[in-house]
């Protein structure tokens, strides 16, 4: 018989998680602190969702997720996990853009960019101080129609490498495009402009090895390897509501569901339309799931080592920017993540990986000789354009291997594997959920803002808030009656 | 309660989620937001302590009235007192 992954559960939660992204992670922590009896479901054997890590033979150590992130990163962590694991979060400050527009390395922050767009983009200080202004100031909530293309054209009118300088690192951050809106781009890019760049020293498996720490000693029961099939509801005062989950073939009770999973999959796969009104459903279908990446993991043999080339380092060759090609499956566009020893304090290892903004079309209609072909194609590329900048790489390189929007939606089960969540209109449907149904809660990547390490961590607080409110009435209600 | 007391457990509150600022020198009629790092997560954070310690609830429609300390101080009073 095959092992039982819930063995020795109960019978009932107060709350349910489904998915260990940092969304629901975070939920789940600052729920049990909030004195909840916490449950939190993985289908995978590893936690993190795409804040997670891989290892190879060799010694090999891969990081998934871009290992960068604003610095409101370390607030969000002392906050809701710990003092301890925001003490190691680090600026990353060698950020490089090589494309056939310009070549700059920069700390990615306000100081430096106002510099650059000032001295060597010969921007008037004036446009510089009132765009950075302007975008400080915008809020998700106003309203406004512009895309981050038309918003360019009004500070920047005909300036290309401008735009690309700008836009070019936040789609790799949030898989946003010059068609969405500007909000998508301006809080995003605000956030980096703070302070910088930042990651977690010591890697994705030490940071998430001490949230799994934190949250056995908060109280929550964490369980991997468990699918849940099925979101339960019933009728109560003729009203459906949520009363438990189907996980692993068994029933599990709940209050309430934190689903961490993609807002489309909640609302259509886990629950079902049964569940909700015909419009709301509607409104579900109508919402774009954001692209996907590829990603090519270069492992260099144990006593090799390799230059400082820069942390994050902006290929590409395309001539301008377009949000188009930087999808395309044969772009030349790529992010070269960079891991040296220091990433990993005690580590002499290097590592390199390539992150490349991809279409889950392109790659999912293929046969499995063309999706080889094509995976081979990927790393071959990635190798030849690393030789650019370090050009005996290729005879340091021990492992490689490639991952794509496949790879992505066999990990994570995101819809159509998006690694980025869904356009703007998701976030609208994830904060309704619970108006539609008692009990249903959903933080996960969504809207674009509510993405990437810190945007999915803080919704994660937003929507725990919501819920622990929620419970609270449902005490003093019970309380009252008693 | 007096407001006084208020203001001092919004105090306390607020030393927990900015353990950084230095709180001895805000002025309770200025924007808590003009004188001390907050963001709109800072204060969701209130809201989620007065909750959590005192059972005290804020709707979203009234997150504004914890602009200030006078203006905390103002609103959560009779809500306290309503408590006990």
């Amino acid at each position: 018989m095959a092992y039982d992954w819930l063995k020795g559960i109960e019978d009932h939660y107060d709350i349910v998680v489904i998915g260990s992204g940092l969304g629901g992670l975070t939920g789940a922590n600052v729920l049990a602190k909030c004195g909840h009896k916490v449950l939190l479901l993985e289908h995978h054997y590893q936690l993190g969702g795409l804040a997670t890590w891989f290892t190879r033979k060799g010694g090999h150590i891969f990081d998934i997720s871009l290992h960068g992130f604003p610095i409101g990163m370390i607030k969000s962590i002392r906050k809701y996990w710990s003092q301890d694991i925001a003490d190691s979060i680090v600026q990353l400050k060698g950020v490089r853009f090589i494309n056939p527009q310009f070549q700059i390395d920069t700390t990615f922050d306000r100081e430096d960019f106002t510099r650059q767009l000032i001295e060597k983009f010969q921007v008037p200080a004036e446009t510089v101080a009132r765009f950075f202004t302007d975008l400080r100031a915008m809020n998700f909530y106003d309203n406004s129609q512009e895309t981050t293309g038309e918003m360019f054209a009004r500070y920047f009118p005909g300036r290309d490498d401008v735009q690309r300088l700008l836009m070019e690192p936040i789609a790799y951050a949030n898989g946003s495009t010059l068609d969405d809106p500007a909000i998508t781009f301006g809080i995003v890019f605000s956030n980096f402009m703070s302070k910088g760049v930042y990651t977690f020293q010591g890697g994705s498996d030490v940071l998430i090895k001490k949230m799994a720490t934190q949250l056995k000693a908060n109280g929550v029961e964490v369980r991997k390897h468990v699918v849940v099939e099925k979101v339960l509801t019933e009728e109560r005062d003729g009203r459906k509501q949520v009363i438990g989950v189907v996980a692993n073939g068994r029933t599990i009770r709940c209050d309430v569901v934190l689903s961490n999973a993609n807002i489309k999959s909640t609302v259509l796969r886990l629950t079902g339309e049964e569940s909700f009104s015909p419009e709301f459903v509607a409104q579900t279908k109508a919402v774009r799931v954001n692209s996907s990446s590829c990603q090519v993991y270069l492992g260099i043999r144990k006593g090799e080592t390799l230059p400082h080339i820069g942390d994050l380092v902006f290929t590409s060759e395309e001539p301008v920017f377009s949000s188009e090609k930087l999808v395309d499956l044969h772009t030349t566009s790529r992010t070269f993540s960079m891991y040296y020893p220091d990433t990993r304090p005690g580590s002499d290892r290097y590592t390199v990986v390539v992150s490349i903004n991809a279409k889950y079309d392109d790659w999912n209609n293929l046969t499995p000789e063309q999706y080889a072909a094509e995976k081979q194609r990927l790393i071959d590329e990635s190798i030849a354009s690393l030789e650019k900048y370090i050009p005996d790489v290729r005879g340091k390189i021990e492992w490689m291997e490639a991952a794509t929007p496949r790879t992505i939606e066999r990990y994570t089960r995101h819809w159509a594997g998006t690694s980025f969540g869904t356009k703007f209109e998701g976030l609208k449907v994830s904060m309704d959920l619970p108006v539609q149904l008692p009990g249903l809660y959903h933080a996960g990547s969504v809207g674009i803002i509510m993405s990437g390490w810190l945007g999915t961590i803080n919704y994660g607080v937003i929507v725990a808030n919501q819920i622990d409110k929620a419970l609270a009435a449902k005490k003093r209600a019970a309380a009252a009656v008693a | 309660m007096t407001k006084d007391d208020c203001k001092k457990l919004v105090i306390d509150i607020i030393s927990d989620i900015a353990p950084d600022e230095d709180l001895t020198a805000i002025k309770p009629e200025i924007k808590l937001r003009d004188q001390l790092q907050l963001d709109s997560m800072d204060f969701l954070d209130i809201v989620m302590e007065l909750r959590k310690r005192h059972g005290i609830e804020v709707p979203e429609t009234d997150y504004g009235q914890l602009a200030s300390l006078e203006s905390c101080a103002e609103y959560l009073t009779p809500k306290f007192a309503q408590k006990s």
